[in-house]
């Protein structure tokens, strides 16, 4: 075994499997220890270099967590108001149709207060793609209560739990957006795992896609952890989105519109 | 181009497309609509970007993004969705994006009515969302003025990379009267070099309006600074009459402006030296015009259709010099010539019994 290691490599025998992606951008993160967002933006970072789109694509930055997103990806960016990310991002669109065009929106950005955007932005159909990552908390403010966070749920503005009764309960935005004419691509996956987070990238992949074929607007959901502010270990907060999250907000596919399957 | 007979607000619509609008987004509000309809056939007519969008605070986010593209974009609404479009105004002027923002105000405060009003001075001048700047701010008096200042807006917007509104009142976007169109000028073909069009051949471009770092912060801020005083030392603009020989400088802005002419050429009639300070851009003041007129000048009669909110940068101007009077209506009422006589005929008594000298 020893000899082996101390052989002599071959520039031949060596194979690059994993690199930084180009799109990324080589700095240090902000995010938290065992936070996802860093997985996400791998991911949208790969997707946009398998599909050589990093150089006609513009990011558009929620409020949130990923306030900074656009320090991360050698895109171009920008930095909309809180839950205008839609907005700012049907305006980049129409005038410039032949970029692509992506919000990356937390759920306290897209759901509460970005609510009317992302509705009318998925109704007309605006062809571009939104990266929408679900951790049922308010991260960036120290973890307030979501509309998608969960019943009973324990947050620093529902300190005896989300009580449904008072508070209504979560949204779940995928299904509500699917049931528009608009939306071209609508599904949900999850980064708690090496399986998921494979799907999920394979979700982003297409829904760019859906973009560059100009079908309409194109949406990923992903179920996210948030240890900090849930106040558990990283890996215990990956089981809590499979054993808490997956149940109320399911995995699949919400809206996949024939000429999706044909991409 | 010879005169037309134009509504107001069909009269700025046509002068933005004419002036190079390469994308419209607008919410529909009463008494601004036609300025929107106008461009939802002529836009897509000339294959440019209009869209009705759900709200006034989406309009202005859209401009916000089209902006941020390096395009010539504009939205229209009226007071109260003026009010809404705050947040948006604030992220353009933190991001130097250009826009134009056009305001025909009506009567509040709430939801009001559609009567005209100029109660919209404080939120268009004063900064127009949170933070430390000024929009510029055109204020026109006729038909032609609100053309000839839409393609001025533009040209201003892309000069200093700021906001510029038009505000006119209710009654400039509906009174139809004779106009000139400019000419059609082209679309810009180059995209301006901060733009986000993609990270092609070049370093990435970011817009964003915010700084973590308080010095950075600072930093930006003076920079906000030091192009408000550029743009308060060159567009200071104002129309003045029979000011030379006068007593007492009647001030109004927009169409209580304009009714104060007449009431200034009645008073003259009557041998009363009267002069017409009308400004015509609000942000920045023609303070330095007011300042110096104050050394001549017995007294300030300010003429608003709103309850005095002008008055306060004429205060400021004359700098407690010359006594300032007000005459305003509100709640979309307007001010008839005869009224305004009236206050100015008891301000120069005032004035005049306060010095001494025979009426």
């Amino acid at each position: 075994m020893l000899a082996t290691l101390n052989a002599p490599i071959s520039e031949n025998s060596l194979q690059v499997v994993y690199e930084y992606p180009e799109s990324l951008s080589p700095v240090v993160t902000h995010y938290c220890p065992g936070c996802t967002h860093g997985i996400a933006h791998r991911l949208l970072a790969e997707a946009l270099d398998e599909l050589g789109l990093r150089e006609k694509t513009i990011l558009v930055a929620p409020v949130g967590c990923s306030v900074f997103a656009y320090q991360y990806f050698e895109t171009d960016g920008c930095e909309a108001a809180h839950g205008r990310a839609p907005a700012m991002a049907t305006g980049l669109k129409r005038v410039q149709p032949d970029k692509i065009v992506v919000t990356y929106q937390g759920d306290g950005d897209l759901v509460s207060i970005g609510a009317a955007e992302i509705l009318h932005a998925a109704a007309r159909g605006e062809n571009i793609t939104t990266i929408f990552v679900n951790n049922a908390i308010y991260g960036m403010t120290g973890g307030q209560m979501a509309p998608t966070t969960l019943p009973g749920q324990k947050t620093t503005s529902s300190p005896f739990g989300r009580n449904t009764t008072m508070t209504g309960s979560p949204i779940r935005m995928s299904e509500l957006l699917a049931n528009l004419d608009g939306p071209a691509y609508i599904v949900r996956r999850s980064l708690h795992d090496v399986k998921n987070i494979r799907k999920a990238k394979k979700a982003i992949i297409t829904a760019l896609k859906v973009q560059m074929a100009g079908l309409g607007f194109s949406m990923v959901e992903l179920l996210s952890s948030c240890p900090t502010n849930w106040g558990i270990q990283p890996e215990k907060a990956l089981e809590w989105i499979e054993d808490n999250m997956v149940p109320y907000f399911p995995l699949g596919d919400y809206k996949v519109r024939d000429e999706v399957n044909g991409l | 181009m010879a005169k037309e007979l134009l509504k107001g607000n069909v009269a700025i619509a046509e002068a933005a497309l004419r002036a190079g609008l390469e994308a419209y987004f607008g919410y529909p509000i009463t008494p601004q609509t036609e300025l929107l309809e106008h461009l939802s056939r002529r836009m897509i007519q000339l294959n440019r970007v209009f869209l009705q969008a759900e709200s006034e605070v989406a309009s202005i986010n859209m401009v916000y993004g089209a902006a941020s593209a390096g395009v010539r974009t504009m939205t229209s609404s009226s007071s109260p969705g003026i009010s809404l479009m705050q947040e948006g105004f604030s992220y353009i002027a933190a991001s130097d994006v250009p826009c134009v923002v056009v305001d025909i105000m009506r009567g509040g405060p709430g939801l009001g009515n559609i009567q005209p009003s100029q109660g919209d001075y404080f939120q268009v001048t004063r900064s127009a969302g949170h933070g430390d700047y000024h929009p510029i701010v055109l204020a026109p008096a006729s038909v032609q003025e609100a053309i000839d200042f839409t393609v001025l807006a533009f040209d201003l917007a892309d000069k200093y990379r700021h906001l510029v509104m038009v505000a006119a009142d209710g009654q400039i976007g509906q009174m139809m009267e004779p106009a000139e169109l400019p000419p059609m000028r082209p679309i810009r073909a180059e995209r301006p070099e901060w733009a986000l069009t993609g990270a092609k051949d070049r370093e990435k471009n970011i817009i964003t309006s915010l700084f973590m770092q308080p010095e950075e912060e600072e930093a930006f801020n003076q920079q906000i600074q030091a192009r408000l005083k550029v743009i308060k030392k060159n567009e200071q603009r104002w129309y003045e009459y029979l000011t030379e020989d006068a007593d007492l400088l009647v001030i109004g802005f927009g169409t209580a402006g304009r009714i104060a002419y007449s009431a200034v050429e009645a008073a003259r009639e009557k041998g009363l030296k009267v002069g017409l300070l009308r400004p015509q851009t609000l942000w920045p003041f023609p303070e330095d015009r007011l300042s110096e007129l104050a050394d001549q000048i017995r007294g300030c009669l300010v003429v608003e259709m709103n309850a005095g909110q002008m008055i306060d940068d004429v205060r400021l101007a004359v700098s407690g010099q010359v006594p300032v009077s007000f005459y305003g209506r509100m709640g979309g009422m307007i001010p008839m010539p005869d009224d305004i006589l009236t206050a100015i005929e008891e301000t120069l008594t005032r004035l005049y019994s306060a010095a001494g000298l025979p009426i």
